[in-house]
């Protein structure tokens, strides 16, 4: 009560909340346009460069670099070349999210696992990081006698590929509890499922959602080297990336270059998109800066 | 021992603001005029506690102390005497090495030196986590929350993200955390340690209006001993490591207690006596004024 008493006389620290005014009225009128300039400005460099490479090629090596605006008119908006890489990028899409929606699944699962029991993580990690290390196009081969020519055996050579930093950020994440933290859960009796879930895992979700996104565009890169080595089924980016190289058709060759990597963007994007939802309200990395 | 009674004798010529009349006052531990049911009931008691870490670090050695409840008792001593080790022990996160401990665990308030909120939940439900996790109903849970949050004064920042607050917000906010349990024992690990001088000494006078109020037995830590003496019925000295008391400073002065108590001379002679048994652990020379223990 005297403390009451006390507050009032008080001068400023409790008025009623401004900074939400601040805070989330301002800064989304301006975001989206001034972060646009620098990159718009930068394809425009590029695509100058590259016109300039594509005139300085000379005589039979011309084909080599097609200019931008043929790529752009025959080897993506022309019927035939549409017609073709646009249900090819549905299809690798449809790999990629495949095999890094599973890569995603058993990371966590497999990083729960291993936070949970301190031996198994001890036992087992050295294996994981061998796993790593090993050349996805060398078990490639396996994986055909193993599972066939399928849609399977693609996806699991993306899983291979985008798996590793899911389960490795995860675990860097759940371990980086601050000990205070833990203190104070442990000091009212909250047991290990109550921790994680209320400790562990929100502290380990920045890390997360960074694993998250390297592991996207790992799996993007997946998808296409997969199609590649198996060349079989409906034909995705990769298969037809192969195609256009052996039949020289640069332009389209270009176009599914460029449609790869927009696919590597919207996957980077998506999960840029979601740790900003997810750790806006809380988390320095993903606060604006000016 | 001569010290604490030539202050206790001074007080009343010196102290017009005193709110209780002199000569109730005379005792050291003159009982508050707000008194709880279970006052004097000892809440956390140590005899002979030591402390050697898996490392082998010796942290405390032979640690007697009694807190009771309406006691708040400081305890100074240089940095890596074993002060928060002392605490961890009393609230049972770290078992003692030796000696017995007693301490109250179900109704137990823990400030740590950092916040130690969790930045994903807004104020409201980082005071409301200890609640949660002991299974308190949701309608209760929210009216606890919402007394502690107006105790400590955070009224209308209920919806703000520890980000968004200052350190003396998030201490608040801490503060207001281990109030929901309803603490009959309150230990506070340097709270204030990282605050500047005004917000220490209006979070001082508030933590002590909550004393005032629920009359808890608290042991606070401390590296200031203005605040030590400010705070508490007791001022505990420890050595360097291993840790051990080494002196137990009586404060004579009754609660509640005014801000200006602190420009007060008698006052000033305790923190005085405190200081100098703190310096000759530092350097040695002839005890001026040696107490207790
Ligand atoms: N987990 C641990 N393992 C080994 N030694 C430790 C551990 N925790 C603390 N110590 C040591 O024990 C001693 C006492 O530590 P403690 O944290 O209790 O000191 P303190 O008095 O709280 O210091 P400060 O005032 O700086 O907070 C220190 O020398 C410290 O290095
Ligand atoms: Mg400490």
């Amino acid at each position: 009560m005297t403390l009451l008493e006390e507050r009032h006389d008080q001068p400023a620290p409790v008025a009623p909340p401004q900074p939400p005014a601040a805070g989330s009225a301002c800064p989304p009128a301006r975001f989206p346009v001034r972060r646009l300039v620098a990159p718009l400005l930068l394809f425009v460099v590029v695509v100058a460069c590259w016109e300039g490479l594509s005139r300085s090629m000379h005589g039979s090596r011309a084909y080599l670099v097609p200019s931008p605006w043929s790529v752009l008119t025959k080897g993506l908006l022309a019927h035939d070349a549409y017609s073709q890489i646009l249900p090819a990028f549905g299809r690798t899409a449809e790999l990629a999210t495949t095999g890094l929606l599973v890569a995603i699944a058993l990371g966590l699962a497999v990083g729960a696992l291993l936070y949970r029991f301190h031996w198994l993580e001890r036992a087992s990690f050295p294996y994981l990081v061998a796993l790593q290390a090993i050349p996805v196009l060398a078990v490639a081969p396996m994986m055909a006698v193993a599972f066939g020519y399928s849609f399977f055996a693609k996806a699991v050579i993306v899983v291979m590929i985008a798996f590793f930093p899911i389960p490795t950020s995860f675990l860097l994440g759940l371990h980086s509890v601050d000990q205070g933290m833990d203190d104070m859960f442990r000091l009212h009796q909250a047991s290990w499922a109550t921790r994680f879930r209320k400790l562990a895992f929100p502290n380990a979700l920045p890390n997360l959602l960074t694993g998250f996104r390297i592991s996207a565009g790992l799996a993007v890169v997946g998808a296409i080297v997969g199609e590649e080595f198996f060349q079989y089924g409906q034909p995705g980016l990769g298969m037809r990336l192969l195609q256009y190289l052996n039949q020289v058709e640069y332009h389209r060759l270009y176009g599914c270059l460029i449609l790869s990597s927009i696919l590597g963007m919207a996957f980077y994007g998506f999960f840029t998109w979601l740790s900003q939802r997810v750790l806006r309200s809380w988390h320095e990395s993903a606060q604006r800066r000016p | 021992m001569s010290a604490p009674a030539i202050l206790t004798r001074t007080r009343p010529a010196t102290r017009e603001t005193a709110p209780e009349p002199p000569a109730t006052a005379a005792t050291p531990t003159a009982p508050p005029p707000v008194a709880s049911a279970a006052e004097g009931e000892p809440l956390l008691s140590f005899s002979g506690v030591g402390l050697a870490y898996a490392d082998g670090t010796h942290a405390l050695a032979g640690v007697d102390l009694q807190v009771r409840s309406g006691e708040l008792v400081s305890i100074v001593g240089s940095s890596g005497c074993g002060k928060s080790t002392l605490l961890r022990i009393a609230s049972g996160l770290l078992p003692a090495s030796c000696g017995a401990v007693q301490a109250e665990r179900e109704h137990l308030g823990y400030v740590f030196q950092d916040a130690t909120l969790l930045p994903w939940r807004t104020v409201a439900a980082n005071v409301g986590l200890l609640c949660e996790l002991r299974g308190v109903p949701r309608e209760r849970r929210r009216q606890l929350v919402q007394s502690a949050i107006d105790m400590v004064g955070l009224g209308g920042f209920e919806h703000h993200h520890p980000r968004r607050l200052s350190g003396g917000m998030r201490m608040r906010a801490s503060l207001a955390r281990a109030l929901t349990v309803d603490p009959r024992l309150f230990l506070f690990d340097e709270p204030f340690g990282a605050l500047d001088e005004i917000t220490r000494l209006r979070l001082n006078e508030e933590l002590l209006g909550i004393f005032e109020a629920r009359r808890f037995a608290g042991v606070f830590v401390t590296h200031s001993v203005t605040e030590a003496v400010f705070m508490s019925s007791k001022v505990v000295v420890m050595s360097d490591r291993p840790g051990r008391i080494v002196a137990e400073v009586p404060v004579p002065f009754a609660y509640p207690r005014p801000p200006d108590l602190r420009f007060d001379p008698a006052f000033a002679r305790v923190a005085a006596t405190v200081s100098a048994t703190l310096r000759d652990l530092v350097s040695p020379s002839p005890a001026p004024a040696a107490l207790a223990s």
